[in-house]
């Protein structure tokens, strides 16, 4: 398994990967809200981690449908199916790709774009504390919803539609853990929330990833 | 025995195509599947994979499992080829992908982007990933496609290495490999005459309950 985590890593860099694609799309939306909101520093500081929890969650889903959808073009997954490696074990690593090309650049981002929405000095850690403990969920989910639509062409849509009412509890907890820092509230609550929701869905979605699977090769 | 499947029925699209295909492979037996398009040599092979439920019969399967190579090879165009190569040896705890290379000729592409090769060569690298994998079975859909005469002749050659070691091949094709050792079945015979009940089939329980 270490070789396909290497493999998609490697597949993600390379030209057409689709790497630069969601961190793009982050620059893109957190340097677009203060010409739409206006330059008032005070309303931009309140609304900054709100606008980059919506902003990274919107990346996310971005590069959600390319989890599956090449492989199975490809007939890659076909023969991952077959190879001796559980397929629950495919998933959690596809997952894990995700998760590095997409979710950890945008945690690591995330502080420096903040400067550009005048976030509180406060909750530039708190933003990062909350988006590493959140961004696992969202890749997660989104290799659960990728898993559902695998055998579908085109089937980007009905991926975020899927997907979308599932992230709402990881961007509510999110973004309350990331306001609640940066406003010097007590942020403990949200954040173990947060945690909970992560593990909770790499504990069982896998599996649910892997079924959803054979269900589309057949 | 490798290969074992008993009064298997399968279907595609809830539609059963063929029923009561049965056929062993030993060591060192190849078998080659024929019959006209449509009749569900690649459904055949598939259920055998593992791929999709029978609707009824046995698989039996070695422990390992089996190397199963479809239409399309699975390659990644932005890896080379050896690159390509080196990652399924892995996923199938192999290490050692210059014997492969060597068998399908693919020493002078193996830093080229998979995306460079032609049609033909892809193939070629597609039946050099089942060298990679180090399993005795070998379950084979259309395999010669767009290969020519020679690469035929190299593959031809592999696939006899693979039952000289004690392995065995289950390929569906409708050219000729020149294996004398190959026995053929005709699928004809096999064709499902009418609808067949059991989980997937066009009786299955969930529609009959919605119906």
């Amino acid at each position: 398994m270490p070789a396909l985590l290497l493999r998609d890593l490697r597949l993600a860099t390379r030209a057409g990967g689709g790497f630069g694609l969601s961190l793009a799309f982050f620059l893109i939306v957190t340097v677009l809200v203060p010409f739409g909101v206006g330059p008032e520093g005070g309303t931009l500081g309140r609304i900054a981690p709100g606008i980059l929890w919506v902003g990274a969650l919107l990346s996310c889903l971005l590069s959600l449908d390319r989890i599956f959808a090449l492989d199975r073009e490809d007939g890659s997954l076909d023969l991952l199916a077959t190879a001796p490696i559980p397929l629950e074990g495919v998933v959690a690593v596809k997952a894990a790709a995700h998760w590095l090309t997409t979710g950890l650049p945008l945690t690591l981002a995330a502080p420096v774009l903040g400067v550009l929405l005048n976030l509180p000095e406060a909750a530039f850690g708190w933003l990062a504390l909350s988006l590493m403990l959140g961004t696992p969920a969202l890749s997660m989910i989104g290799t659960f919803g990728a898993a559902l639509t695998v055998g579908l062409k085109r089937g980007g849509l009905l991926l975020s539609l899927l997907v979308l009412p599932l992230y709402i509890p990881t961007l509510i907890f999110g973004a309350e853990a990331a306001k609640r820092g940066a406003e010097g509230l007590a942020a403990g609550t949200p954040h173990l929330m947060l945690a909970g929701i992560t593990a909770g869905s790499v504990a069982i979605l896998p599996f649910a990833a892997a079924a959803a699977i054979r269900v589309n090769l057949r | 025995m490798l290969l074992i499947v008993e009064d298997l029925a399968v279907a595609r699209g809830g539609i059963a195509l063929l029923e009561a295909v049965a056929f062993t492979l030993a060591p060192g037996q190849a078998l080659i599947l024929r019959g006209p398009n449509g009749i569900g040599k690649t459904t055949l092979l598939r259920a055998i994979a593992g791929l999709q439920p029978p609707l009824r019969g046995r698989v039996d399967l070695p422990a390992d499992g089996a190397a199963y190579a479809g239409h399309a090879d699975g390659l990644k165009a932005t890896l080379t080829v050896a690159e390509n190569l080196a990652f399924w040896a892995r996923i199938y705890g192999q290490r050692d992908t210059a014997a492969a290379i060597a068998a399908m000729d693919l020493g002078a592409l193996a830093d080229r982007p998979a995306q460079n090769l032609s049609a033909g060569q892809k193939r070629r690298l597609g039946l050099a990933r089942l060298l990679v994998t180090g399993r005795m079975l070998w379950l084979l859909d259309e395999p010669t496609v767009s290969l020519d005469a020679a690469s035929v002749a190299m593959f031809a050659a592999a696939v006899r290495a693979h039952l000289a070691a004690g392995g065995a091949a289950l390929m569906a094709t409708h050219i000729d490999l020149g294996l004398a050792e190959a026995a053929t079945l005709d699928l004809s015979p096999f064709r499902a005459k009418g609808p067949v009940t059991g989980p997937g089939g066009i009786a299955d329980p969930f529609d009959a309950a919605f119906a």
